[in-house]
């Protein structure tokens, strides 16, 4: 049947095509290495710095983005036996314990470690380096509390008062990683015993829960393109800026804001490490060298919206302008996150979902 | 070596098996060994039947009601589409598919501004009836994860029962009537009998894909819903439970099994039903009286609201934005910054990158599944132990995707090939649904030929490649078209394998929105709807390609 | 003469810009059989599925016992049609077919179980009630749809092609279990054919049809003795046809190349001296003779005989190229010269132009 060879043909083709596709990248003069990074979905940087780096080095980074942090380091620590790639990067201080009892990095003290203040150094055998930080906070629409005469809560109590009811959206813990944060950041101002009578009331204050990021600010926020019914949603510091920074018309200034009163906002610090048994390890350090350097750090904030941790990178000034940065953020050390975490879950579930 | 026709088919038919071997069985096996080597008794205790009961018991719930409904809806539109020609008539026929390709996230945000609390919809309400609050309050309920479903799978019902009811002969119907039948008597009594081989695979996967859900639960149905392949996905990717993970997917293969078993019955009853060869529609006219008229216009007004009013109100939002105060002004912003890599970023994606990857990937699928498919489906013919077989090849589509994905990254990453060219895997994975899809589209109209016709060829010399080319393919070109249309557009829409799977350097559509709409800001939100509608033009101008040179090749 | 219980008037039907029924007037009595005679796309399917209700007439009426039934959905007239190639439900075994019809009509479950029997007494199919219809041979299908057709005990009965789809033997026994069935169900029947030998057989009265029109309604022997048009007789099997010339009238005589013929009394009295016509020789009143007249004979050499178990069939080459075709009673020697007579009953005449006319 003519109709069938033809098609046949065309999917030889296609799949010749698809097969010389992926192999022009491995033409150059002098066969370059290749370094694979692993990270999660949210990893971005200027494809520049990414050039400048593999010309230094005669090297080709490839990078393998596989689902959100949680997902990303699972699936590393279940591929650990036959590594898919040489550097991780992005499993975040709520996740860290995992990573670290897994065992999957081979310590590295980079020389760049002291231009980052010792806070942010949380693995004191140097497994995992931080790279950047960022805060989970609530960012709430300006505009509904300009035009409603409303106060804007201060604190994570103020929350519980009744004219603020149902106007709050937070994240699913057990899906989301800022959902996570607020949740941590809770127990951190109420601690292990207090936080679920925090939630309870929360829950009677007419909060909506949701199950991701996506959702609550695009379907719930009413500061978003989405136009939900909530003004306060649980996003990042950083978001007011990157509101700026991608409005459709020009702004003065940002179309919301972030509580930042003691322990609203929970500190999210991402690491970066090298992978057990590398065959490159030379690179690996080349390259977390290179990404705690000041032009790769100053790269970070537009395009992950997350601060470097190098003392000596300069914030852009979107950063400066349109956004605030709490002064002090919720903290749990990281050893007590993991151990309780999935405990503190299935709690919040059953206070608040239930 | 001379073999006899059945032979050649039985080893034909292993090549699928291979396939389903290969890139199923292996890959789960990879997992489950990982799953259950730790499995102890401690975790067998009564706690675990209380965290399974809830989701399964909502599982079968959810997929039930919408089975149901979605009955409720396709009966009337596969009515309508296979028994009147009216004008427009493809454009709404690609209407009611579009959604099958959508990502969830566009779905939700569709969904939004047409019903959420200050969705248009609501607000017209609202000033209409000068009511104080939104009417419609429906986000984060089962309605509209029932709602969702029926959008997303209409189709699939529409278009495998239409296709079946339009080349359904008539005459049963008439003989029915001269003796004494009412119409009702004649649905029930004699239509409904001879579409049940359709009617019941397009049930099945209809079934299947709300069974095993993800999307539409997570981001429309909220928390407070918890179906097992959510479940799975939480247990995988944020506890690192895979025993427990292990034991849901077990769990949801066995009860795919089961209903699978329980719906297929032994289908080889060969030219029970006679279908008239391709499309001669002996049932299609101009509506003829008023009352036809009337249940027409009710029916496209129907499909208009459900099905065509969200997707305008996406090519809406792409085409607007909303300022704080509510104004909307028109722009074509966001589809101009598509084609632009305003800050340089590393992992931007192009849109002709994202429609080329797309497009591949879509094509391959839909060859791989269409040969592969077709030759499962006549090969199923020749095999004894045919209902087995028949419920083997559809477990994929009952199979949790998190599971498969993590099976294909264990089984298949440190394969030299695959890391050579990891983006093989894309394909293959897309074919493992859409396979069942095209078998399952296609084995009721192999089985409905008569042998006789097949036995007619033999004794006149023909091979068995010639049999399948000259007498089994013309006559079930429509079937394998619907087939291969879904494997195509299943492709093209699916976004959680290929992130699993896929380099950041081959970037598919789905993708491109995704990375969007996880951005704050109006110009991703309205980049995310733009791409959108891209994917919404693409796959209804491959979905209209593909009927015109159908029609085409028919008429030649 | 009696009331026709089932009567047409001028039904007309056309579809897409051709005419299907150009006007049909019919009546049906009581306990009649009419036969539909006509070759294919002549519109006797179409007549009988307008009858059925199956589809509309564009204008025109039907009456049924005097009342006007033309917009009566079909289901409300139980009329018994009787599909060309059955139609017979695949997902029910013979005896649920057979029941389809009493239990649309609300008859007792045990009627029905009786009138299945009974119906499958008549069509003797008594052990077949449990099959399944998919596993029944042609003849089979055949008698469980005849049943299906009875089993309501329909006002009227139409059969289309009942044995179309048969072999020759099958229509020979089948066809003649046929007629017993009808003789004792004495309800007024339509049966549709294309085979003159099964209309002449089946019918009390036959009706020839062709591109929508009724060209002859009457008894088969009225039909067959006389056709009325060439057409007809063309139909009915007349090949032997000769060009010929009216030279008198009273009596009627027309001349041939193969000589003249004296034609018996009653000819259309439009017909002329000097007429161009066509002469049809029937073949079986035909004999070879030893005596040669001034006419009404042919001459020619055998050119063909064939044995047909009651009598052979000869063709005779003439000597105008032509062959004829008669019957005889015995073997004739081939390239043998004969003299057949020719009855003038055995002669009929039509007008030249009616071979030019649209219908031919």
């Amino acid at each position: 049947m003519k109709k069938v060879s033809r098609f046949l043909i065309a999917g030889a083709m296609l799949m010749l095509f698809l097969f010389s596709a992926c192999q022009k990248g491995q033409t150059a003069t002098q066969e370059p290495r290749t370094l694979t990074v692993l990270t999660h979905d949210s990893f971005a940087i200027s494809e520049a710095i990414i050039t400048r780096f593999e010309e230094e080095n005669n090297v080709q980074v490839d990078f393998i983005l596989s689902g959100d942090a949680g997902s990303a380091l699972n699936k590393i620590i279940l591929t650990k036996d036959a590594p898919l790639g040489d550097v991780f990067y992005g499993t975040d201080n709520t996740f860290l314990s995992r990573a670290l009892d897994a065992d999957i990095f081979e310590p590295y003290a980079s020389p760049l470690l002291e231009k980052i203040s010792d806070p942010f150094k949380l693995d004191a055998e140097n497994r995992a380096l931080p790279v950047d930080y960022g805060d989970v906070c609530i960012n709430y629409d300006k505009n509904y509390f300009a035009t409603t005469g409303l106060a804007i809560p201060q604190s994570l109590d103020d929350l519980l008062s009744p004219e603020y009811n149902g106007l709050l959206v937070v994240e699913n813990p057990a899906i989301s990683s800022p959902g996570l944060a607020f949740l941590l950041a809770t127990i951190a101002q109420y601690g292990e015993d207090g936080y679920l009578a925090y939630w309870q009331q929360l829950k009677d204050n007419g909060l909506v829960v949701v199950n991701d990021w996506n959702t609550a600010y695009y379907t719930n926020f009413s500061a978003s393109s989405g136009k939900g019914p909530q003004p306060m949603a649980v996003s990042y510091a950083t978001s007011p800026a990157v509101e700026v920074m991608y409005a459709a018309e020009p702004m003065e200034e940002a179309p919301t804001a972030s509580i930042i009163g003691k322990n609203t906002c929970f500190r999210q610090i991402e690491f970066v490490g090298i992978l057990k048994n590398t065959p490159n390890r030379d690179l690996a350090e080349k390259f977390i060298d290179y990404m705690l350097s000041v032009p790769f750090q100053e790269d970070i904030p537009m395009n992950m919206f997350m601060f470097p941790v190098n003392s000596d990178a300069q914030l852009p000034e979107e950063f400066t302008k349109y956004m605030q940065i709490p002064d002090s953020p919720a903290m749990l050390p990281y050893a007590e996150i993991s151990t309780s975490r999935d405990a503190w879950i299935e709690a919040w579930q059953e206070v608040v979902l239930k | 070596m001379h073999l006899t026709r059945r032979q050649t088919f039985f080893l034909l038919g292993l090549i699928p098996i291979l396939f389903l071997i290969c890139f199923y069985v292996l890959p789960l096996g990879v997992i489950f060994q990982k799953a259950f080597s730790g499995l102890s008794s401690q975790i067998l205790s009564g706690d675990l039947w209380q965290k399974i009961g809830s989701p399964l018991f909502f599982t079968l719930k959810q997929a039930g009601l919408s089975v149901f409904l979605t009955i409720l809806v396709g009966f009337p539109l596969a009515y309508g589409f296979s028994h009147f020609e009216f004008k427009g008539k493809k454009v709404f026929y690609t209407a009611v598919t579009l959604p099958f390709i959508l990502p969830t996230v566009v779905v939700a945000a569709a969904f939004n501004s047409l019903v959420g609390s200050s969705g248009w919809l609501n607000l017209f309400l609202m000033q209409v009836f000068h009511l104080a609050a939104p009417p419609i309050q429906i986000l984060n309920t089962l309605t509209i994860i029932l709602v969702a479903h029926i959008f997303y799978n209409t189709s699939v019902f529409v278009r495998v029962v239409g296709a079946a009811w339009a080349q359904l002969e008539i005459e049963q119907e008439q003989a029915a009537s001269t003796l004494g039948a009412s119409a009702w008597k004649r649905f029930w009594l004699i239509t409904l009998p001879l579409l049940k081989q359709s009617i019941i695979s397009a049930l099945l996967m209809v079934f299947l894909f709300d069974f095993t859900s993800f999307g539409v639960i997570l981001l429309l149905g909220g928390p407070t819903f918890n179906t097992l392949e959510v479940e799975i996905y939480q247990q995988t990717t944020q506890l690192l439970n895979l025993t427990l993970a292990g034991i849901l997917s077990v769990i949801q293969m066995a009860i795919t099994f089961l209903i699978s078993w329980f719906l297929l019955h032994d289908a080889r009853t060969g030219g029970m039903v006679t279908f008239l060869p391709d499309i001669k529609n002996e049932r299609l006219r101009k509506p003829a009286n008023g009352k036809e008229r009337v249940f027409l216009i009710a029916l496209l007004s129907f499909l208009v609201f459900f099905f065509v009013l969200p997707e305008f109100s996406l090519f809406f939002r792409s085409l607007v934005t909303i300022d704080t105060h509510g104004a909307l002004k028109f722009t074509v912003r966001f589809y101009q910054e598509l084609f632009q890599n305003t800050r340089g970023t590393l992992f931007y994606i192009s849109p002709l990158t994202a429609f080329k990857n797309s497009f591949l990937y879509a094509l391959t699928t839909m060859l791989i599944a269409g040969i592969l498919g077709t030759i499962a489906a006549y090969g199923l013919l020749h095999f004894r132990k045919t209902k087995l077989l028949q419920v083997m090849v559809i477990l994929p589509l009952g199979t949790s995707s998190v599971t498969l994905g993590l099976g294909f990254l264990l089984t298949f990453t440190g394969v030299p090939f695959f890391q050579k060219v990891p983006q093989v895997l894309v394909p293959i994975a897309h074919t493992l649904v859409a396979l069942p899809v095209v078998i399952n589209t296609l084995f009721p109209a192999f089985s409905a030929i008569p042998e006789n016709l097949r036995n007619a060829a033999a004794n006149l010399g023909a091979s068995p490649f010639q049999i399948l080319k000259k007498i089994d393919l013309p006559l079930i070109r429509r079937p394998l078209l619907v087939g291969a249309m879904y494997a195509f557009i299943l492709s093209l829409g699916e976004f959680g394998a290929t992130s699993f799977l896929t380099r950041p350097e081959y970037p598919t559509m789905p993708i491109a929105i995704y990375r969007y709409i996880n951005m704050p800001g109006a110009v991703n939100y309205g980049q995310a709807m733009a791409m959108a509608c891209l994917l919404l033009i693409v796959c209804a101008a491959s979905m209209l390609l593909m009927e015109y040179f159908f029609e085409k090749e028919k008429r030649t | 003469m009696k009331e026709p219980c089932l009567e047409l008037k001028a039904v007309q039907k056309d579809y897409e810009g051709t005419s299907l029924l150009a006007g049909i007037d019919l009546m049906l009595q009581e306990q009649e059989t009419l036969c539909l005679l006509g070759p294919s796309g002549s519109g006797k399917s179409t007549l009988l599925r307008i009858l059925a209700g199956l589809e509309n007439a564009d204008t025109g009426s039907i009456l049924w016992k005097g009342k006007d039934i033309t917009a009566l959905p079909v289901e409300k007239r139980n009329f018994g049609l009787m599909f060309q190639d059955y139609a017979l439900f695949p997902h029910m075994s013979v005896a649920e077919n057979i029941a389809f019809g009493p239990r649309m009509h609300g008859w007792k479950e045990d009627a029905i179980r009786r009138r299945v029997e009974q119906t499958l007494t008549i069509v003797r199919m008594e052990k077949f009630s449990e099959r399944r219809v998919v596993d029944l041979s042609g003849g089979e299908k055949q008698r469980v749809a005849l049943a299906r057709t009875i089993a309501p005990n329909p006002a009227l009965l139409m059969l289309d092609e009942p044995l179309g789809a048969l072999d020759k033997a099958l229509r020979d026994e089948l066809g003649q279990v046929l007629r017993e069935i009808l003789n004792e169900l004495q309800i007024p029947t339509i049966y549709v054919t294309h085979d003159q030998e099964e209309a002449f057989t089946v019918g009390d009265s036959v009706a020839v049809l062709n591109f929508g029109k009724i060209l002859q309604i009457g008894r088969p022997e009225s039909i067959y003795s006389t056709p009325a048009s060439l057409w007809i007789a063309g139909f009915l099997g007349f090949t032997n046809q000769l060009p010929a010339k009216m030279i008198g009238v009273n009596p009627a005589r027309v001349s041939t190349d193969l000589g003249e013929f004296i034609l018996s009394g009653d000819l259309q009295p439009s017909l002329k001296v000097t007429d161009d016509l066509i002469l049809i020789i029937r073949p079986e009143q035909v004999r070879p003779v030893n005596r040669s007249a001034g006419h009404n004979q042919i001459t020619g050499t055998v050119h063909d005989s064939q044995f047909r178990g009651d009598g052979y069939r000869l063709a005779l080459e003439l000597a105008n190229g032509s062959v004829f075709h008669f019957r005889d009673t015995m073997r004739r020697e081939l390239g043998k010269k004969l003299t057949l007579e020719i009855p003038q009953s055995a002669c009929l005449v039509y007008p030249a132009h009616e071979k030019n006319d649209h219908y031919y």
